[in-house]
């Protein structure tokens, strides 16, 4: 179930940090300096950077960067890692041509 | 905490979204409740992206003109949030004699209702996108329509509501309202109550629950939809795309991946219980549909796929509307797959439905109580 989450409530002011320009999303390239200025305009979850920011939409859907999202967030907001939802997976499993996912032939 | 604002918005979607941010530049207050963890998490950010008047209802049509001509331009700026909208033109298109049929008539109707719409032969869409098949024979051509990205959309009306003031509390699920001396007055939640002037109730098809608790009914279905994405490509078309046979649409994205949505036919009929579930039968007749008419992009990957719900009214139109019965809540639901092009009007419609303004564009063909029998 979800936990009530106020989305006004103070987290602090953005602080630039010394290794904001590293990337952590390598698909996308998304610095985490970018992933912190997200959350302090409001996006909270995993779900939420995702969709604004595009990380782990790339190649590897988030399995490299996944776990240092979280993290981001987590320490950005001050809760628990364990409190955040992943990311959805989502299908396929690997990237898949459209001539291959859309040919229905057997053998 | 106060519980109190001038309005309370049931729903983060993009139509919540939208009409928080109108009403907090205006300076009232306004608490959002969306019953997810994540802000946008329905239909909103599930969507295809069309901002398209083309193939309109002729009562939403209007909605969609003035979004076009007068909110979608300045939006990414309005908002702080380059939110990747094109206005390169749509093409709808058509294999056979039949389809052009199909497509005279949407041509027709909308012309009539004063958008810039055609017909054109399929040499000349060829033209307008090169990368169409042979196969093409003619093809609708409206060039004001485009495409943006609903993801931006919804989730900067969120941003820029927030920055003004507007309280959004997510994980907060709405059970009720309750009239007090006759008037609606508090949304109760599992957990809280909150009060305010107006309730807007916007939260997709779960507003049909909700609306029941004060004895409203709006005739409409979930049904799932199915969108999937390629991997980036060089650019090679703008243009928002849809056929006359419904069996695919979509564009390019600014990322360069290309965003298709279609149908299987079997999506009234699906076992989704209520969840999001791709069905294994669906990214794969898409992609057949797009070959069809893009045989170029057969190479092309497919990196995702996903499935949202759309709020479908039995009428396909939506239903926006003070409530004589319940004097303060206004319904905003049953947008039927097509809100998020028209998002932006309704986001202004709403509000000023809100502050008893007269509304700048009519809303009397989204009245809840138009709903008759058949006989």
């Amino acid at each position: 179930m979800s936990k009530i989450n106020d989305r006004s409530k103070d987290i602090g002011k953005f602080i630039p940090q010394a290794d904001d320009d590293t990337i952590i999303c390598r698909c996308e390239e998304v610095t985490k300096g970018e992933i912190r200025q997200a959350i302090h305009a409001g996006m909270f979850t995993l779900q939420e950077v995702r969709k604004y920011l595009r990380t782990g939409m790339g190649l590897c859907q988030g399995q490299t960067c996944g776990k240092l999202v979280k993290k981001i967030i987590s320490q950005e907001l001050g809760v628990s890692p364990l409190e955040l939802e992943s990311a959805v997976s989502r299908a396929p499993m690997r990237p898949i041509e459209m001539k291959v996912l859309g040919n229905e032939r057997k053998g | 905490m106060i519980n109190k604002a001038d309005v309370i918005i049931i729903g983060s979607g993009v139509i919540g979204n939208a009409t928080a941010y109108n009403l907090a530049k205006a300076g009232k207050s306004v608490i959002v409740l969306e019953k997810d963890e994540s802000i946008g998490d329905g239909g909103s950010t599930r969507n295809g992206g069309g901002v398209r008047q083309s193939g309109r209802h002729s009562a939403e049509l209007p909605l969609a003109m003035y979004g076009v001509k007068n909110l979608w331009p300045n939006l990414s700026e309005e908002l702080g949030v380059d939110v990747e909208y094109y206005q390169e033109g749509n093409l709808r298109l058509g294999k056979t004699e039949e389809h052009l049929k199909v497509l005279q008539g949407i041509v027709d109707r909308s012309k009539a209702l004063g958008l810039d719409l055609k017909m054109v032969e399929g040499d000349e869409a060829r033209e307008i996108c090169p990368y169409l098949s042979d196969e093409v024979i003619g093809a609708s051509w409206c060039p004001t329509d485009g495409h943006a990205n609903p993801m931006l959309v919804t989730l900067g009306y969120y941003k820029k509501a927030r920055e003004l003031g507007a309280r959004f509390i997510t994980g907060e699920e709405v059970v009720e309202i309750k009239k007090i001396k006759g008037k609606a007055r508090q949304v109760v939640t599992k957990e809280n109550i909150y009060e305010g002037d107006k309730i807007i109730l916007a939260a997709g098809y779960g507003s049909r629950k909700i609306a029941e608790t004060v004895g409203v009914d709006v005739p409409m279905n979930p049904l799932l939809m199915e969108v999937l994405v390629t991997e980036a490509q060089s650019p090679m078309f703008y243009q928002m795309l849809g056929t006359a046979e419904a069996d695919f649409y979509g564009h390019q994205s600014t990322h360069g991946s290309f965003v298709f949505g279609g149908t299987s036919g079997h999506e009234a009929f699906n076992k989704d219980g209520g969840i999001h579930a791709t069905n294994s039968k669906t990214a794969s007749a898409v992609c057949r549909g797009i070959m069809k008419y893009f045989p170029d992009l057969g190479d092309l990957k497919i990196i995702r796929t996903w499935a949202g719900h759309l709020d479908y009214c039995v009428d396909g139109i939506p239903v926006m509307s003070h409530v004589e019965e319940v004097p303060g809540l206004i319904l905003a639901c049953a947008f039927s797959g097509h809100g998020f092009g028209i998002a932006p009007t309704v986001g202004m419609l709403l509000s000023e439905m809100a502050m008893d303004k007269e509304t700048t564009l009519d809303v009397t063909p989204f009245r809840y109580d138009r709903f008759k029998a058949k006989i």
